[in-house]
C-alpha cells in the first residue's frame, strides 16, 4: 500500500472528529509552545547579563598587585606595593595588539560642597580610563594629559555624586572639597547604572592618577592596570605577553612567584553564561514536561480511537489489510496530530516571546535551536505514543473485529 | 465427480476447530470434508451453533482450522501466517456481509476501491475500476453518496460491487439477505444468480431455504459436521 493511501486515510479520520484532533493536538500545541517561549526569556535574559558584562569594558585585562609574601602574616591581595605608573608605560609601548592602558589607584574619602557631604570612591585616573570603561562625559571634560603632568587638584563626578552634593545645580566650575583638599570640578558622566553585580557605577569621583598618588595618598606604586585588548582572539596571548614583561621587570626569578595577578573579565563572562543556560534549561524542561503530558493526551485519545473504529479494522482486515497496513495507517494519525501541534505550537511560541517582549518590557531571544529541537520531539512523541495503539489495532482478531457492535 | 482436479477450487480434508472453554475442549467442526468446484454456487445452511459462520470465517481466511488441510486453489492456506491470509482473503475472496460492512466516512465509490488500496493498485486506476463494478450493480449515479445516504439494498448492491472489484475466484456471502426487504433481496439474489452465470464460485450462508433453493447446491452443517448435501432444486428443512 502506498504511503500517501495511509496518509490520506489519516487525513480523512482526524477531519472526521475535528474538535477532538484539535483538543489532542492542543496537548502538544501548549508544550511545544512554552518550550520556545521559555527558552526565549531564558536566551533573552542571557543577552542582557551579556551585554551588561560587555558594559564593564570589553576585552578587559586587570593586572594587581599580589599579595606580601615576605615574613609574617601574609597580606591581603594587592598589597604589595611593586606594581608602577613606569609598568604601565612598558605595557604599552612593547606590548602588541593593545589599545589602551590605564594605571589607576582608589580610595574612599569624604567629598564635600559647602555643607553637603558625601563618601565616595576616589580614583586617580589616566585620560584612557574612560575609553577603556565606555565613560562619556554629559558636560564638562574628563582628566586630561595637562592635568596629569601638573598634578592639577580638578574632579570629575558620577551622577550620583552630583545628585548628593550639588542636587539639580550644575558643578561643572564649582570647588569641591575631598579629603579636606579643595578641588575644582571640571566634569560630569553620563549615568550608566547599575552593573549587573548590583554596583552604583556613578557613585565614583575621578581625578588625575598623579594627583591621587602624591597629593591625596602619598604613594608611588599603583594599585590596578587596566588594559583593553584589540582583539578577543588575542586575550591570552596578551595575558601571557603582560605576564613575562612584568616578570622581567620585577626581576623576579625563574621558579619564583609573580608579585602581580593578571585577571581577565572573559571567566566572569563564562561563569554568567553558564548560570544563564542552567537558567535556560531549567525553563525550557519545565515547558517540556508539558509537551510530555500532550504526548500521553495522543496516545490516550489513540487508543479511545482504536476501540471505536474496531469494526472498521475488522472491515480493513477482511478486505486485505496487513498488519503492517493497519499500523502504518495509525501511526501516520498521530504523526500528523504531532507534527500539525508542533506547527501551530512554533508559531504560538514565537507569538508568545513576541509578546512577553512587546508588553513585558523584557528582552526575548527566538533560536533555531529550540524550534527545531521542539518540534522534532513533537514528531517524536507524536510516534512513540502512537506505537502502542497502532499495535494494538493492528492485531486485532479480524473476526473478533467485524462481530464488535 | 466428473469435473477434473485443476477445476477443483476448495479441498477440505478432516477440518477441525476446538476451542478451549473452562477446561472443556469444544468442537466447532468436528471433521469437515468438502470439494467445491470452480463455478459452483453452494448454499450453506444449519441452525445457529452448527458451526457454519467457523466454516465460512475458515473457508474466508479470515480463521485457521485446529486441525486438517485446506486447499485453495491447490495451496495450502491452513496454516499460512496473518499477512500470506490478508493477501489470499484481498486477491482471491470477496466478502458480503449481512450488516453490510461498509465505512461510513467515505463515499460508496471509495468504499468499493478499498480492497484494491490493498492490492496496491494506483489511485487513478482504483477509481476506474471502482466506477465500473459501482456502475455493474446499477448505483454509478451514486457513488458519491456516503453509506448512511443509501437504502439497504442499495448498500448492499455497494457491498457487492466491493467484493468483486479485485476480480477474486470466490464470493462468501454471509446471509446477505438477512437484513432485506423481498424487493431487495430479490435484486441482490439476482445478482448471485448473474454471478453465478457468469461462472464465479459463490458460497452463500443462509438459514433461509427459499434463498438457498436458488442455489446449485445445499450443504446442511449440524454439530460440527456436514449432514446433508444435495443439488439445485430440493427445499431442505433446516431445523
Amino acid at each position: 500500500m502506498l504511503f500517501s493511501e495511509s496518509f490520506r486515510m489519516a487525513i480523512t479520520a482526524l477531519m472526521a472528529n475535528k474538535l477532538r484532533s484539535l483538543l489532542t493536538m492542543l496537548g502538544i500545541i501548549i508544550g511545544v509552545g512554552a518550550v520556545i517561549a521559555m527558552v526565549s526569556v531564558g536566551m533573552g535574559v542571557r543577552s542582557n547579563v551579556q551585554t551588561s558584562i560587555a558594559s564593564l569594558g570589553s576585552n578587559m585585562l586587570i593586572v594587581s598587585p599580589g599579595s606580601e609574601t615576605r615574613g609574617g602574616p601574609r597580606g591581603a591581595a594587592g598589597s604589595m606595593t611593586t606594581l608602577k605608573y613606569e609598568d604601565a608605560v612598558a605595557i604599552k609601548e612593547k606590548i602588541k595588539n593593545i589599545d589602551y592602558v590605564s594605571p589607576t589607584v582608589s580610595s574612599s574619602y569624604q567629598v564635600v560642597n559647602g555643607n553637603q557631604n558625601w563618601r565616595s570612591t576616589v580614583s586617580g585616573v589616566t585620560p584612557e580610563f574612560m575609553m577603556i570603561r565606555s565613560l562619556e562625559v554629559s558636560t564638562g571634560s574628563f582628566v586630561s594629559k595637562g592635568d596629569m603632568d601638573k598634578r592639577q587638584r580638578v574632579a570629575v563626578l558620577g551622577s550620583t555624586v552630583v545628585e548628593n552634593l550639588f542636587g539639580a545645580e550644575n558643578p561643572v566650575g564649582k570647588n569641591i572639597r575631598i579629603n579636606s583638599q579643595p578641588f575644582k570640578v571640571i566634569g560630569v558622566l553620563q549615568s550608566k547604572g547599575q552593573s549587573s553585580m548590583g554596583q552604583d557605577q556613578d557613585d565614583m569621583v575621578y581625578i588625575p592618577l598623579t594627583t591621587a598618588q602624591e597629593r591625596m595618598q602619598g604613594i608611588t606604586y599603583v594599585q590596578s592596570i587596566n588594559v583593553q585588548v584589540s582583539d578577543a582572539e588575542r586575550m591570552d596571548q596578551v595575558q601571557g605577553d603582560i605576564e613575562s614583561l612584568l616578570r622581567q621587570r620585577h626581576h623576579i626569578a625563574k621558579g619564583k612567584e609573580d608579585d602581580f595577578n593578571v585577571r581577565n573579565l572573559t571567566s566572569i563572562m563564562e561563569t554568567m553564561n553558564q548560570t544563564t543556560g542552567m537558567i535556560t534549561i531549567l525553563l525550557g524542561s519545565i515547558a517540556g514536561i508539558s509537551l510530555v503530558v500532550g504526548g500521553i493526551g495522543i496516545m490516550n485519545i489513540m487508543m479511545v480511537s482504536v476501540t471505536e473504529r474496531t469494526r472498521e479494522i475488522g472491515i480493513r482486515k477482511a478486505l486485505g489489510a496487513t498488519f503492517f497496513n493497519i499500523m502504518t495507517q495509525f501511526l501516520i494519525e498521530s504523526v500528523v496530530i504531532g507534527v500539525i501541534g508542533g506547527l501551530i505550537g512554533i508559531g504560538l511560541g514565537c507569538a508568545c516571546s513576541w509578546l512577553i517582549a512587546k508588553f513585558g518590557n523584557f528582552n526575548t531571544v527566538i533560536t533555531f535551536l529550540p524550534i527545531l529541537v521542539s518540534f522534532v520531539f513533537s514528531v517524536g512523541i507524536g510516534l512513540f505514543f502512537g506505537i502502542y495503539p497502532a499495535r494494538k489495532a493492528a492485531k486485532l482478531d479480524p473476526i473478533e473485529a467485524l462481530r464488535y457492535e | 465427480m466428473a469435473k477434473d482436479e485443476k477445476h477443483l477450487t476448495i479441498r477440505l480434508r478432516g477440518i477441525k476447530k476446538l476451542y478451549q472453554v473452562g477446561d472443556q475442549e469444544v468442537a466447532a467442526l468436528n471433521g469437515i470434508d468438502l470439494d467445491i468446484h470452480s463455478g459452483e454456487f453452494a448454499a450453506l445452511m444449519g441452525p445457529s451453533g452448527s458451526g457454519k459462520s467457523t466454516l465460512m470465517n475458515i473457508l474466508g481466511c479470515l480463521d485457521r482450522p485446529t486441525v486438517g488441510s485446506y486447499q485453495l486453489d491447490g495451496q495450502e492456506v491452513a496454516h499460512l501466517g496473518d499477512d500470506a491470509l490478508a493477501a489470499t482473503r484481498n486477491k482471491k475472496i470477496g466478502f458480503v456481509f449481512q450488516n453490510f460492512n461498509l465505512l461510513s466516512r467515505i463515499s460508496a465509490l471509495e468504499n468499493v476501491a478499498l480492497p484494491l488500496v490493498y492490492a496496491g493498485v494506483g489511485r487513478r486506476e482504483r477509481m476506474e475500476r471502482a466506477m465500473h463494478f459501482l456502475d455493474a450493480v446499477g448505483l454509478g449515479d451514486r457513488a458519491d453518496h456516503q453509506p448512511n445516504e443509501l437504502s439497504g439494498g442499495q448498500r448492499q448492491r455497494v457491498a457487492i460491487a466491493r467484493a468483486l472489484v479485485n476480480d477474486p475466484h470466490i464470493i462468501m456471502a454471509d446471509e446477505p439477505t438477512g437484513n432485506l426487504d423481498t424487493k431487495s433481496t430479490k435484486e441482490i439474489m439476482e445478482i448471485f444468480e448473474g454471478m453465478h452465470e457468469k461462472g464465479r464460485t459463490i458460497i452463500l450462508v443462509t438459514h433461509e431455504p427459499e434463498i438457498a433453493a436458488c442455489a446449485s447446491r445445499q450443504l446442511l452443517v449440524r454439530d460440527g459436521v456436514i449432514t446433508r448435501d444435495e443439488g439445485k432444486g430440493v427445499v431442505m428443512d433446516v431445523v
